[in-house]
């Protein structure tokens, strides 16, 4: 189980713009990948619905989290759609 | 099909195309409804009904381009979202039909939504515009909302209210026709707004079928049906002409020099664009809403004052009317009102405002702080001001903010009868004529059934802005409701003493050609036989008949 524990750096939060750009990067992944507040239960990254339902605002941290082949790939990827600004 | 419809006629010019109807509410699936049997075909049938819905606002978004594809493909996605299609899959699998259980997973995630603050607010009323469209599909209805179409139409509704024309392409639409709604509906100050034809209170037109061509006039308020290609070529002959007498620009000012300077009302920033553009001498209206509504937060002063500077320093003279609100409108930020059976006749305006007076404070220092530096005269107005008591209170406070220029709408029958008390509190009158018919004739301003008694052309409504105008003193006393946008009532309104009028930017080029072909004598003597006669439309037909060059430039 491959995990990243990440600050949200866009100015949306984990919201409009950047919301759709992490769930996209999400659905492209071939496995399952959660996310959610450290310490509470992280819910399916591919939703979108579920994603903005954690109302994740700027500068908070999220824990996303993927297992099997190329995991670390699609995190990498995943942490950089809310960490690159102007996004 | 009739030969011909006839309806009220609110925004002037002629057109001509396909019908496009907007279909009504999608009805909520009922409780407990259940499918046949065969629960895989059903939750296929409900996979398959989502995934249209997501094609089809993928296609839209890619047209449109731009910041709304970004919001139209963010909606495909929930439309796709795998966690609403596993609980709706639940629920079928429970036995639920598929648009219930449609219905009911959109409800989960609409509940998820609901509790939390802006941004989820306005997600919940795209979810269920997706749930709408998606129980649509099951259901073989048509879409929900503003018809796609790829060539220009004339857009037929029983009504239209906010949200439906939110999205639409002012380049698609060629006319608007309703069964409801008067002279000042949201569907008859929008199309006087773009420049549109529109026809509202017209019985019958929803019934007209998908893509008859019809020949729109917005004038006469005639509605036909197949019309001959001479018709729409006469039609469109007329409404040229008439736009070549609209060329014309400079200050509003009789034929014998009678200054009557022309405003604009503006609902905010991006309004400024059009207003400067159609040669508004200034801002008559400035409506603060925007600020305040859909939030619950109340906004900063310095947002607030950056809003005002926008407009502010756009313009020598603005006029700005502080918050309207009550319980038809109700803002986040404060306690509830309590129910209101009227809210017409409830706490709105500056009733509301005297309740919760830091909001109207902090509203008057970001004007005050605005307006700091800038060549702009700046005045201020208060809606629903029913006295000369609270014409008093209202200059006092502005002028404790540092303003010097308080002034009040003039919508309620009493301010206009008792006028005179009022001039002496007060710097200056606004008449806002959609208010005052509405409450001088007791009629709901939405209410179609009604709009006879909302015509601005009823005598006794002249009558009250006469003795407001009269009222004044020589204080300024400008109009700035729908009525001076006609450009016939424009000179009726200039002959009845008022001294200014400010209108949606688009009608200000009509209202100028009427003015510049009369004399002021002209416009007293029109003033006069509209108010000598015994109802709204002899007093149209007497004035026109005092008015010749309104004819002559096809207005």
């Amino acid at each position: 189980m491959a995990e990243r524990r990440v600050t949200v750096q866009t100015e949306a939060g984990l919201h409009a713009r950047p919301a759709a750009l992490f769930v996209q990067a999400a659905t492209k992944a071939p496995m399952d990948v959660s996310v959610g507040r450290p310490d509470a239960d992280p819910v399916n990254a591919k939703s979108i619905l579920l994603v903005i339902g954690l109302d994740v605002r700027h500068g908070e941290e999220i824990v996303i989290s993927a297992e099997g082949d190329g995991a670390d790939a699609a995190l990498d990827e995943l942490v950089a759609t809310v960490t690159a600004n102007g996004a | 099909m009739p030969d011909r419809l006839s309806g009220l006629g609110v925004s002037p010019g002629a057109g001509a195309g396909p019908v496009r109807t907007i279909a009504g509410a999608v009805p909520e699936p009922p409780a407990g409804e259940r499918h046949g049997g065969d629960a895989a075909a059903e939750t296929a049938r409900a996979l398959a009904a989502l995934e249209e819905v997501a094609a089809d606002l993928e296609k839209r978004g890619d047209r449109a381009g731009g910041e709304a594809r970004d919001v139209l493909a963010a909606q495909a996605m929930m439309a796709r979202d795998p966690g609403l299609a596993e609980l709706a899959g639940q629920k079928i699998a429970d036995g639920g039909s598929a648009p219930r259980a449609v219905y009911e997973a959109f409800g989960v995630f609409r509940d998820m939504l609901a509790g939390a603050g802006d941004y989820m607010a306005a997600r919940v009323a795209d979810l269920d515009d997706i749930r709408d469209r998606t129980v649509a599909v099951l259901r073989g209805l048509p879409m929900p909302g503003v018809p796609d179409s790829d060539e220009p139409f004339v857009l037929v509704a029983r009504d239209l209210a906010p949200a439906d024309t939110a999205l639409l392409d002012p380049a698609k639409v060629v006319a608007f026709v309703t069964e409801e709604g008067g002279p000042t509906s949201h569907t008859a100050i929008l199309a006087r707004s773009m420049g549109v034809p529109a026809v509202v209170a017209c019985p019958g037109c929803t019934a007209l079928a998908e893509g008859t061509v019809v020949l729109v006039d917005g004038g006469s308020g005639d509605v036909r049906p197949d019309p001959s290609a001479e018709e729409v070529a006469r039609a469109r002959a007329v409404a040229g002409a008439r736009s070549a007498a609209l060329a014309a620009t400079g200050p509003g000012t009789t034929a014998d020099g009678h200054a009557v300077p022309l405003l604009a009302n503006v609902g905010g920033p991006q309004d400024v664009a059009a207003a400067l553009e159609h040669g508004a001498e200034g801002v008559g209206l400035f409506r603060t809403e925007f600020l305040f509504l859909d939030r619950t937060t109340p906004p900063g002063e310095d947002e607030q004052e950056a809003a005002y500077r926008a407009v502010l320093e756009a313009f020598p003279y603005v006029a700005v009317r502080t918050l309207d609100a009550g319980a038809d409108k109700p803002l986040g930020f404060l306690p509830a009102t309590g129910e209101e059976p009227n809210p017409a006749l409830g706490e709105r305006g500056l009733r509301m405002l005297r309740r919760h007076p830091e909001v109207l404070a902090g509203q008057l220092a970001a004007l005050a702080r605005a307006a700091r530096g800038l060549p702009v005269e700046l005045l201020v107005m208060a809606p629903m001001v029913a006295d000369a008591a609270e014409a008093r209170e209202f200059t006092e406070t502005c002028r404790t903010a540092g303003i010097t220029r308080a002034g009040v709408m003039i919508e309620i029958p009493a301010a206009a009868l008792r006028a005179r008390d009022l001039a002496a509190e007060a710097a200056f009158f606004s008449i806002g004529t959609n208010d005052l018919a509405q409450y001088a004739f007791a009629a709901d301003r939405q209410l179609g059934a009604l709009s006879r008694l909302q015509d601005p052309w009823q005598p006794a409504l002249l009558d009250l802005v006469a003795l407001t105008a009269e009222g004044a003193g020589g204080k300024p006393c400008g109009v700035c409701g729908e009525a001076a946008g006609d450009p016939a009532l424009a000179c009726v309104l200039t002959g009845l003493g008022v001294t200014s009028l400010s209108m949606s930017p688009p009608a200000l080029r009509a209202v100028r050609a009427a003015l510049a072909a009369h004399t002021l004598d002209q416009c007293r003597h029109a003033a006069t036989a509209a108010r000598t006669a015994h109802n709204a439309d002899e007093a149209r037909q007497a004035a026109r008949e005092a008015l010749p060059g309104l004819t002559a430039l096809g207005l």
